[in-house]
């Protein structure tokens, strides 16, 4: 599923990152990359979300929100 | 003792490199609340108990790949020689996302000291840092809190590099997986490698396995050895796996923080009720910059009577000539002291900004409003620079900056004078007082929400009229809520009342003497009467331009063409026109409504003057910055004649439609 259909307050995991080259680097270095946990705090019927990561807040716009795929998360990390 | 010790500044955007850097050398850079705003390296001197020191101050980067112009620029610096240690800034209250840099530093192998900045904000927010335990994780380099808003911790972070700029980090600070150690050492050992680099061969052998574009470009026959997958996740992940494990042990009492937070967030940033918030808020601020504006304007009106009355008197008494006291009275006087009386209500507006800013709020405003700007093509964050549009354009137009796309900038530039300025305020209050009795408030009030407005589809248009459909999405980090800190917020309001101050005795001051001037004389000398001097044979060009917008008179046309030097010009002029001592006073209001009165200038014809002010082309100031900004004289060009027909445009049919209805 996207980050978007995921639960307010649910543990999820990034699975993969469906964006340019530009946005993933940008993503990366503020630490979201596969197999990163995030949760979302709070959503937007225009597709905006807020999410926390890292013990940061970031509010994230549509386009990039769509290109972010996520999973429930497990709590045995497997990598 | 080293003859010069060379030191970089290093940090993430907004961690507050550049204000260190100006306290150290006394330069006066540009600092801005914005990222992008340092792009190329600037140098200063500075010296501690004789140590002379040269600082380097770096672009603001999240890391050190070689992705983006700002991490070319700060790798190349400090990979050179010539740099002996790199003063890495920490914004202390966003340590996480802060440390990866730090992480990537520390491989480097080069000396590092940790400046832990925003000490002060940290303990505002109830947090505590492990100042043992921090270092020790960090492989024992100094760490040093300071805080350039407080001018603490200063000396001691000199300190730190006049004695350890020759120390690098005691030990590996980050130990990655078995699997990646051996690719590690396995590439570390590559001849090539240990001979171009001994001293960086781990720092080298990662940004391979990386595969690091400059790296790989610069060992040709490395790429051979290379494995054939990418591990750059697989390092960042580690990086950021090391870092929690830092905050863990180093950060104590953030989790209550961050439960107020969102406790906060649910109400602020709600789906539903998040728009309706924000325009609530805005609504106070102007409601609070009007009313207690308006209370506390008194004292400065009485101030202002004694002080003219005074100068009057003084130059009477020592028979000074009658144009000198006309100068001062007429001119200086009423130009600049109507001006000031207004002090009060741009002192409540900047106050109740500064308090949105620093308590957190801005950003979700950002996010509140991604809906709204999505429609008209620009994420939300293209909303933060519009809202400073509400104090200043001048630095509205250049917060433009954080936003990545040019098109998106271009467009913001053009839509942000739109939001009405404090400059502004002044002509609402004085023309909504004049001439709309007990709605007054309304009336001003009305000009934001107009503004607003036309600012949203302008912008819509202009997205209808460009193919580019393209969304820049929005990424904004939302820091924690806080206190608003009295002395920020000092610091802020005070910047901005000297601001208004300054440009009282400058800008204003001129235009006060120049208008004067062109309204007392012509090619004759000084005339008598005002209606034969200079400024009316100008004033009275303009006359059948205005008159379909309900302003025929060449008075306004003198007050709108001044106007264009500083708005607040517009009621100087006025001012000096009818001769009041204080425009800002009931005596003064009347004298200039009975004169517009008289040419039978009415609540009509005032709405559409506060329209074409609101609307026509922003002051000098703010077009300089234009054409800095987008460097292009076609744009700034363009800008003009669009806002000049724009403003007629809605002034005539304001007018036409007024008359209408009401006529």
């Amino acid at each position: 599923m996207t980050l978007y259909e995921g639960n307010i307050h649910q543990d999820l995991q990034v699975t993969g990152l469906r964006l340019q080259e530009a946005v993933m680097r940008r993503l990366s270095s503020l630490g979201i990359l596969e197999g990163t946990r995030v949760s979302i705090l709070n959503k937007k019927k225009n597709g905006a979300v807020i999410i926390k990561v890292r013990g940061a807040r970031w509010a994230i716009g549509r386009e990039i929100v769509k290109g972010i795929d996520v999973e429930e998360w497990l709590d045995e990390k497997d990598n | 003792m080293k003859r010069t010790i060379n030191v970089a500044f290093v940090g993430n955007p907004n961690c507050g490199k550049t204000t260190l850097f100006n306290i150290y050398t006394g330069a006066n850079l540009k600092v801005a609340n914005w990222p992008g705003v340092t792009v190329e390296r600037k140098e200063g001197l500075t010296e501690y108990k004789k140590q002379k020191i040269k600082l380097v101050d770096t672009p603001g980067i999240y890391s050190l790949t070689s992705y983006s112009i700002e991490e070319k620029i700060t790798r190349t610096c400090i990979m050179e020689e010539d740099i002996d240690v790199i003063v890495n800034i920490v914004d202390a209250s966003a340590m996480e996302r802060n440390l990866y840099l730090t992480m990537q530093l520390l491989e480097l192998g080069k000396p590092v000291i940790l400046a832990l900045n925003m000490m002060d904000i940290v303990e505002e927010r109830g947090m505590e840092i492990d100042l043992h335990r921090l270092p020790e994780m960090l492989g024992e380099i100094p760490v040093v809190p300071v805080s350039a808003r407080k001018r603490s911790g200063l000396d001691v972070l000199m300190h730190a590099v006049k004695h350890h700029y020759d120390e690098g980090p005691k030990f590996l600070v980050i130990n990655y997986s078995d699997e990646l150690e051996a690719k590690i050492e396995m590439l570390e050992k590559i001849p090539e490698i240990q001979n171009k680099e001994n001293k960086n061969a781990r720092w080298v052998a990662i940004k391979l396995l990386e595969r690091d574009e400059e790296v790989c470009r610069h060992y040709t026959e490395v790429p051979n050895d290379l494995p054939e997958e990418n591990y750059e996740k697989k390092i960042i992940n580690q990086k950021y796996d090391y870092i929690e494990e830092i905050i863990e042990e180093c950060l104590f009492y953030k989790s209550e923080k961050e439960a107020f937070t969102d406790k906060i967030d649910g109400i602020l940033t709600h789906r539903i009720w998040g728009v309706p918030i924000f325009l609530g808020i805005m609504a106070l601020v102007f409601f609070l910059t009007f009313t207690v504006g308006d209370m506390l304007k008194g004292g400065f009106e009485i101030g202002l009577e004694t002080v003219t009355t005074g100068i009057e008197n003084f130059l009477v008494i020592i028979n000074a000539a009658d144009w000198l006291i006309s100068l001062t009275v007429n001119g200086i006087i009423a130009g600049v002291g109507g001006i000031l009386t207004f002090l009060p209500n741009i002192f409540i507006l900047f106050l109740a900004l500064a308090l949105l800013e620093d308590s957190g709020y801005m950003a979700r405003v950002a996010y509140v409003m991604d809906t709204i700007m999505g429609r008209v093509g620009l994420s939300g964050k293209a909303f933060l620079p519009m809202i400073l549009g509400f104090g200043c354009t001048v630095p509205a137009i250049m917060a433009t900056r954080s936003l990545e796309r040019e098109e998106d900038r271009w467009k913001t530039i053009l839509i942000t004078p739109f939001m009405s300025c404090s400059a502004r305020l002044p002509i609402y209050v004085l023309f909504a007082d004049m001439f709309f009795g007990k709605y007054a408030i309304i009336a001003a009030f009305s000009m934001y929400a107009i503004g607003m407005i036309l600012a949203i589809i302008i912008a819509l248009l202009l997205s209808k009229l460009s193919k580019n459909m393209g969304n820049q999405a929005l990424l904004i980090e939302l820091p924690e809520y806080k206190t608003p800190n009295a002395r920020t917020i000092c610091i802020y309001v005070w910047d901005k009342v000297k601001d208004y101050l300054t440009k009282a005795g400058t800008t204003i001051f001129v235009a006060s003497i120049v208008i004067w001037f062109v309204l007392n004389f012509n090619h004759t000398g000084m005339v008598t009467d005002i209606s034969e001097s200079f400024g009316a044979i100008l004033g009275r060009w303009m006359v059948p331009v205005l008159t379909p917008a309900g302003l025929g008179m060449w008075q306004i046309g003198v007050a709108l063409i001044s106007g264009l030097s500083a708005k607040e010009v517009v009621v100087s002029s006025f001012a000096v026109l009818f001769g009041v001592g204080n425009a800002n006073s009931a005596v003064g209001m009347a004298q200039i409504a009975d004169n517009l009165r008289m040419s039978g200038f009415g609540m009509i014809n005032a709405y559409a003057l506060m329209i074409f002010c609101l609307l026509y082309t922003p002051c000098a100031a703010a077009i300089g910055t234009v054409k800095k900004e987008t460097n292009s004289w076609k744009f700034t060009f363009g800008m003009i004649v669009f806002q000049l027909i724009f403003a007629w445009l809605m002034a005539v049919i304001i007018y036409q439609a007024g008359t209408m209805i009401f006529g």
